[in-house]
């Protein structure tokens, strides 16, 4: 098989393109998508470890089906937040959600 | 050291799916196209799974993350489309941000990933048996009482408590 | 993968092996026939589909149908796909091209890949995958792909309204069809389908759970676009939904791939819940199993016409109150019910399973018992629906009497 660090590889730079997406990208969903692509990252590190240390145990895929479950409650909180903002608003660009900022 | 097996290949076209979604992601300037390329990236995670022998996962990411949050995301994207196609995709920060992304990216290679390089160690680099839990395990496990019984009773909790507040979030007030 | 030659139909693989070809070669000979089998019927099967369905639709309205090229005009269809082939090839202006040209393949891609794991007979099997009714389930929430980027990138008001309606219609429905999924798997122990016909051979599963086999198929026919659930492609609202701006092959695609999928969803029926390929004599000849399963996935398919050519065109949000209101409780309730039952005829002793899996009658007592447990539960849930549409329709009828006294008041002040 591939050996375990090539899918770590994968996994963080999947990880660190998502840190850049949410840091540097102005629309509120792009981040949100960003934040999908970092949680993505995990799962795939999460089952990964589990196949190449304890693929008899089932606590590996057990954590991945959890971040499943936080990653979709996620997506629809946050994506009502966003249609919320843009109906009051007119924008999803996060700088033009400033009203608590004195 | 690497032979050339389906497998290496399959791997690396699931590799190239998915980090070349996950740049098309955070560089593109359509909307549509950035959840498009977040999917790319997707299949190439459950292409992973598949060759990790975890397929319950792989399914359950075609199903949930692509069958339903990406949906859900292009759905946003549509609802607010005086957004799609901003002048100014990137913030003026976005040069730091690629730094503390390559920054990130370098100190994962150094503290987790180089330990594991090579074959010594005691962090294996092949797994150590060909014997792997299935799904029916997977199952078990998540409803015994010694073992995840009470995370999934509270995930189950949460997606209820997510539902809701979505609900109540986006509904339109001047309906109500 | 059987290893021994029974016979050259059956196991090709094996049998090529021992005439003494290289095994690899032969394994290979065998997968690649399977795959080019399950890949290109389906895309073959619906030339003759379109016609059945012309023929029905003209049946119902009284007229004829296709009766010029060929007997009977069966070779109708072949025509059409080939005007449709030299047609000239449009994409409109403004449109995504990319993703315009990639949403028919995708919306073909994804039912078609639902046959590589359908069982036709005990040796015919694409891949009998371990987690193959999920499968089923993941694969066909690709086609709301498929549907989204073939309406936004028309950049046509109607197409994109068409797709609006496609994430609610196809999410809502997916729901409680995921629930009656479940119901085979939880009888059968497993979420493998040949596994769950296997376990079939003694009683269909039908007859344990016919309330999911309902559910399951109305889901499924909101899954594919069919009337009464149809107003993806509205023509008389929408023009024609997500594909008004395809032309040629391209809308063939779609056309084709609604088709199959209609054939699926009766397929996966006759599988999951009325025993698929099993039959008198299957294991004698293993091909009889191919036709016993396309024959009750066909009377699942002229049902589907049937209510296509009865059934008046649903309003957008009578089809999410029918799904949310009713179709999800419903499969709620009756998961837990038949799981109830379930453990009842398993405590009972009489739970079909090791020892009597292929034996009719020592099925029959634990049929009996679910059976009238469902009937029960559908009485419960009919007589409620009735109580609900006559307050429904008392209430009606007082705002109406209001309103036309109102009128007879307003007449009688002019």
């Amino acid at each position: 098989m591939v050996p375990l660090w090539m899918y770590l590889i994968v996994a963080a730079g999947m990880f660190s393109i998502g840190v850049y997406g949410v840091l540097s990208r102005r629309n509120a969903v792009a981040i949100l998508m960003s934040v999908e692509l970092m949680l993505n990252a995990i799962i795939i590190n999460l089952v990964a470890f589990w196949r190449y240390v304890t693929p008899t145990n089932m606590s590996g895929q057990a954590f991945a089906a959890f971040v499943f479950v936080v990653a979709a409650a996620e997506a629809a909180i946050g994506l009502a937040i966003v249609l919320a903002i843009y109906r009051n608003r007119r924008s999803t660009v996060v700088e033009d959600v400033n009203l608590l900022k004195g | 050291m690497l032979e050339l097996n389906p497998q290496t290949i399959a791997f690396f076209i699931f590799a190239v799916f998915g980090l070349g979604g996950a740049l098309g992601l955070v560089t593109t300037r359509n909307l549509i196209h950035s959840a498009l390329y977040l999917i790319l990236s997707l299949f190439g995670g459950a292409g992973f799974f598949v060759l990790l022998s975890a397929p319950f996962l792989a399914a359950v990411q075609v199903l949930v993350y692509i069958g339903a949050i990406a949906i859900l995301f292009i759905f946003a994207v549509m609802l607010t489309r005086g957004m799609t196609r901003l002048k100014e995709v990137v913030n003026r920060q976005w040069w730091a941000s690629a730094a503390v992304g390559a920054i990130l990216f370098a100190l994962l290679l150094t503290g987790v990933i180089l330990p594991v390089w090579g074959d010594g160690g005691t962090n294996p680099n092949q797994p150590p048996t060909d014997l792997v839990a299935t799904t029916e395990d997977l199952g078990v496990a998540l409803v015994d009482g010694n073992q995840y019984v009470l995370p999934f009773l509270v995930s189950s909790l949460l997606l209820t408590g997510a539902m809701i507040g979505a609900i109540v979030v986006a509904r339109d007030q001047e309906v109500s | 993968m059987p290893t021994q030659c029974l016979d050259i139909l059956n196991t090709p693989a094996a049998c090529l092996i021992s005439s003494g070809i290289d095994p690899g070669l032969a394994e290979f000979i065998g997968i690649l026939l399977g795959v080019l089998a399950v890949s290109i019927a389906p895309l073959v099967i619906v030339i003759g589909l379109i016609w059945v369905e012309r023929k029905f639709a003209a049946r119902v309205q009284d007229r004829i149908g296709p009766n010029r090229v060929g007997p009977l005009g069966l070779l109708q269809t072949v025509a059409d796909a080939l005007k449709l082939i030299t047609k000239e090839d449009i994409t409109p202006a403004g449109a995504d091209r990319l993703i315009f040209n990639l949403a028919p393949i995708v919306a073909v891609t994804s039912v078609v890949l639902m046959w590589a794991v359908i069982p036709f007979s005990p040796y015919h099997v694409g891949v009998d995958l371990s987690i193959g009714v999920l499968y089923v389930a993941a694969v066909g929430s690709i086609g709301t792909l498929a549907i989204m980027m073939a309406g936004w990138s028309s950049n046509n008001k109607y197409a994109l309204l068409g797709a609006f309606r496609v994430v609610a219609q196809l999410v809502s429905y997916e729901v409680p069809m995921v629930l009656a999924l479940l119901i085979p798997v939880l009888l059968a122990g497993s979420m493998s389908i040949q596994e769950i016909v296997n376990s079939q051979r003694g009683m269909w599963f039908f007859f344990f759970s016919p309330i999911a086999a309902i559910l399951l198929f109305i889901s499924t026919q909101a899954e594919a676009g069919r009337a009464p659930f149809d107003l993806i492609e509205a023509e008389s609202e929408l023009v024609a939904g997500y594909n008004i701006e395809y032309s040629g092959m391209k809308f063939g695609l779609f056309f084709a791939g609604e088709f199959v999928h209609v054939l699926t969803n009766g397929l996966m029926l006759a599988l999951l819940f009325f025993g698929g390929w099993v039959g008198p004599f299957v294991d004698d000849a293993p091909l009889l199993g191919v036709v016993y399963l396309f024959a009750k996935g066909a009377v699942f398919y002229v049902f589907s016409l049937l209510l296509r050519n009865a059934l008046p065109r649903v309003r957008i949000d009578q089809m999410l109150a029918f799904n949310w209101k009713f179709l999800v409780p419903v499969a709620i309730v009756n998961l837990i019910v038949t799981a109830g039952l379930w453990m009842v005829v398993r405590q009972l002793g009489i739970a079909p399973g090791a020892g009597f899996e292929n034996d009719f009658l020592a099925n029959v007592p634990a049929a009996a018992i679910m059976f009238a447990g469902h009937l029960l539960l559908g009485g419960i849930i009919m007589t409620m629906v009735r109580n609900a549409g006559r307050r429904q329709r008392a209430k009606d009828t007082t705002t109406t009497a209001l309103t036309v006294a109102d009128d007879q008041k307003m007449v009688t002040a002019q």
